[in-house]
């Protein structure tokens, strides 16, 4: 019953006061435009946020508002830059906190920074992406701000009342649900990478400027960054990013036969990742699973091997170009959004389809 | 040293079956088990007290079959366990949600002492949002590590702690003061087995059962539905592509002839990644 963004069960037999849709109370009608914060770290903005300006233009252009762009670090020099590329992928305001506290991420002070924006200028929507960075901001943003916020949104929308309506999978990815943030404002979401697409930037596109101060100092701050060690395998970051994924299920049955998926991603230059199931049980690395809960992809190839294919997993891949799924059960619920299916059995086919694409490519290379 | 570790009771989000036609979730005979992320923060838990010495307090949200997983916490050796269960409760959103945690969270400082750590899983997963455990920190003014790997260094006295923070692409060491709230991604541990005497005493142990009321809530419109800023409008199972999967025949083949058959088919399909490939293989 507690901690969802998902239906209780309790819930059809109490009366609920806030579905009705009301008018908006006076108060909040002064809320408007749709803001993204932007992830800048290590002096680059995190892809997810450009991804995000994509779709707040999408939904600025349908409640006819501005889409306004936070950059809050340490170096404004930086920001800037970082707001000239917000500018030519869809922002028309940018609002930069600068300030040396803010240098590293630090719940904090980028709590505070801002909450004080959002309660100084009043936005309608705001986004954030899912990371770990947006997810600990978020959720201490909208308890400051006692708004709704609801993670890991597979589609946005503005309902015919201008209200967010925003999509997420539910009952452990089972099925879908459209949730609602009536009389608060602003309404909030995380979207996780690549869920959305990337906008293309048009250069030289130019927006307006708003500074803004902090209004904390050092010793205000409890919490220091000692030291930030960047992870050595850096392949992680780029399976959400790659053209080719090559993922294994529950249908390859042991952990030895994880080996098969592997081997085919070498062959093509492929990331290699799994099912949710997979990682619970530790075939593979958590930062490996594909799906809502996991990565979500947006390669050219997909090839899905022994995997059955819950909403959970199909919400993390529908974006992809093609997607080929290998699986015994001719039922088997990928095969409703797989674009090529094959019945058989991936542990005999993954090692076939390993020896005709190495065969392929490595006659045509001595042919060339 | 005082410890709260915040854990709810799931689904086994593996044996979960949506019922074909009317879209509603089959939860009859779906084995109930405790978060598996909380369980790494209740280890966690457990292994500061073993060496600080102290008490672990569990607490969860639920209805009345949650003190299961409470007992269970228990037998793996957590010295109190709290069920907050009322109706009011019911279909509560992650704001209202840490409304009512933070409340309980308090009256069991003033109950049993300070606390000085609250964990909790990296999220759930059922909800998926790793929203409970920032709001916790928030409404207490707990400071916030979300995403732990490890504990580096804890020095209850000095109230000075150290954590390994799992951070895009890469690890954040931070230091910080006592009290906080922890978040521990998985991994970390592995929950004990629990002694025998651990067992016996869950069995006979009283779990503190607290009403919306008992917990300290003033306010009942900020709990449940009423508290919660998120309405659930439509529920629904994604439609399915226009046209299914288009099969690749497989009687009466082998499976080199399936194979080369399936690889036709993609390269048909995306010219260029094939020829991306051959640009590779030829060392371009």
């Amino acid at each position: 019953m507690a901690e969802t963004n998902e239906p209780a069960q309790a819930k059809p037999a109490v009366k609920k006061p806030a579905g009705a849709k009301k008018e908006l109370p006076e108060h909040l009608k002064a809320y408007k435009h749709v803001w993204v914060f932007i992830e800048y770290e290590h002096g680059e903005i995190h892809p997810v946020s450009l991804e995000l300006l994509g779709e707040g233009r999408k939904l600025a252009g349908a409640l006819d508002v501005e889409l306004g762009a936070v950059l809050v670090g340490g170096n404004r020099g930086a920001l800037g830059i970082a707001a000239q590329s917000c500018f030519e992928h869809g922002a028309d305001v940018a609002y930069i906190a600068a300030d040396p506290v803010l240098e590293h991420y630090r719940n904090d002070p980028y709590t505070k920074a801002l909450s004080d924006l959002v309660n100084l200028y009043k936005p309608e929507v705001l986004l954030l992406g899912a990371t770990t960075l947006g997810r600990d901001l978020a959720g201490s943003v909208a308890t400051t701000l006692l708004t709704g916020l609801t993670a890991d949104c597979t589609a946005l929308a503005i309902d015919s009342e201008r209200s967010l309506a925003a999509t997420r999978p539910t009952f452990g990815g089972s099925l879908l649900c459209t949730i609602h943030t009536l009389n608060y404002r602003p309404q909030m979401a995380t979207i996780r990478p690549r869920v959305m697409s990337m906008p293309e930037a048009v250069p030289g596109r130019s927006g307006r400027i708003v500074e803004h101060t902090l209004g904390m100092v050092e010793e205000d701050i409890v919490t220091k960054v000692l030291r930030f060690l960047p992870d050595r395998d850096s392949n992680k970051a780029q399976l959400a990013y790659a053209d080719i994924v090559v993922a294994g299920g529950l249908g390859l049955k042991s952990e030895e036969n994880y080996q098969l998926v592997k081997a085919l991603a070498q062959v093509l230059g492929a990331e290699y990742g799994g099912s949710r199931p997979l990682a619970q049980k530790g075939w593979i690395a958590a930062d490996r699973q594909i799906g809502q809960t996991g990565k979500t992809i947006r390669p050219k190839l997909y090839i899905a091997a022994g995997i059955s294919g819950a909403i959970q997993h199909r919400v993390g891949v529908e974006s992809a170009d093609l997607i080929v799924a290998i699986n015994t059960d001719p039922n088997a619920p990928i095969f409703d959004f797989a674009h090529v299916g094959i019945v058989a059995d991936a542990i005999e086919l993954l090692p076939a389809l390993t020896r005709t694409f190495r065969q392929h490519l490595s006659v045509n290379r001595c042919a060339s | 040293m005082h410890i709260v570790v915040c854990i709810k009771q799931v689904p086994d989000s593996a044996q979960i079956r949506v019922h074909p036609v009317t879209n509603t979730i089959m939860r009859q005979g779906v084995p109930t088990i405790i978060n598996p992320f909380d369980l790494f923060a209740l280890e966690e838990a457990l292994a500061l007290r073993d060496r600080f010495g102290g008490e672990v307090t569990v607490l969860t949200m639920g209805p009345a079959m949650a003190e299961d997983a409470l007992r269970k916490a228990l037998t793996f050796g957590a010295d109190r366990a709290v069920l907050l269960t009322d109706r009011f409760f019911a279909g509560s959103d992650t704001l209202a949600t840490t409304y009512a945690l933070a409340t309980a969270i308090r009256k069991i400082g003033d109950s049993w002492g300070p606390v000085d750590i609250v964990f909790t899983g990296k999220q759930t997963i059922d909800g998926d949002t790793a929203q409970v455990g920032p709001g916790i920190a928030r409404r207490l003014g707990l400071n916030q590590l979300t995403y732990v790997a490890r504990l580096a260094e804890l020095v209850p006295e000095e109230g000075k702690i150290v954590v390994e923070r799992r951070a895009e692409g890469g690890v954040q060491e931070l230091s910080s003061r006592l009290p906080v709230l922890i978040t521990m991604v998985e991994g970390t541990n592995e929950i004990r087995r629990g002694s025998i005497n651990d067992a016996l005493r869950a069995a006979r142990a009283d779990v503190q059962r607290w009403t919306a009321a008992e917990a300290g809530v003033t306010d009942i419109t900020l709990c449940g539905l009423r508290g919660s800023p998120t309405v659930v409008k439509s529920v629904f199972a994604p439609s399915p592509r226009a046209e299914k999967a288009q099969q690749i025949p497989v009687t009466d083949r082998s499976i080199d002839e399936i194979a080369a058959a399936v690889m036709g088919d993609i390269f048909a399909r995306l010219p260029a990644i094939e020829a991306e490939l051959l640009r590779q293989a030829a060392g371009y």
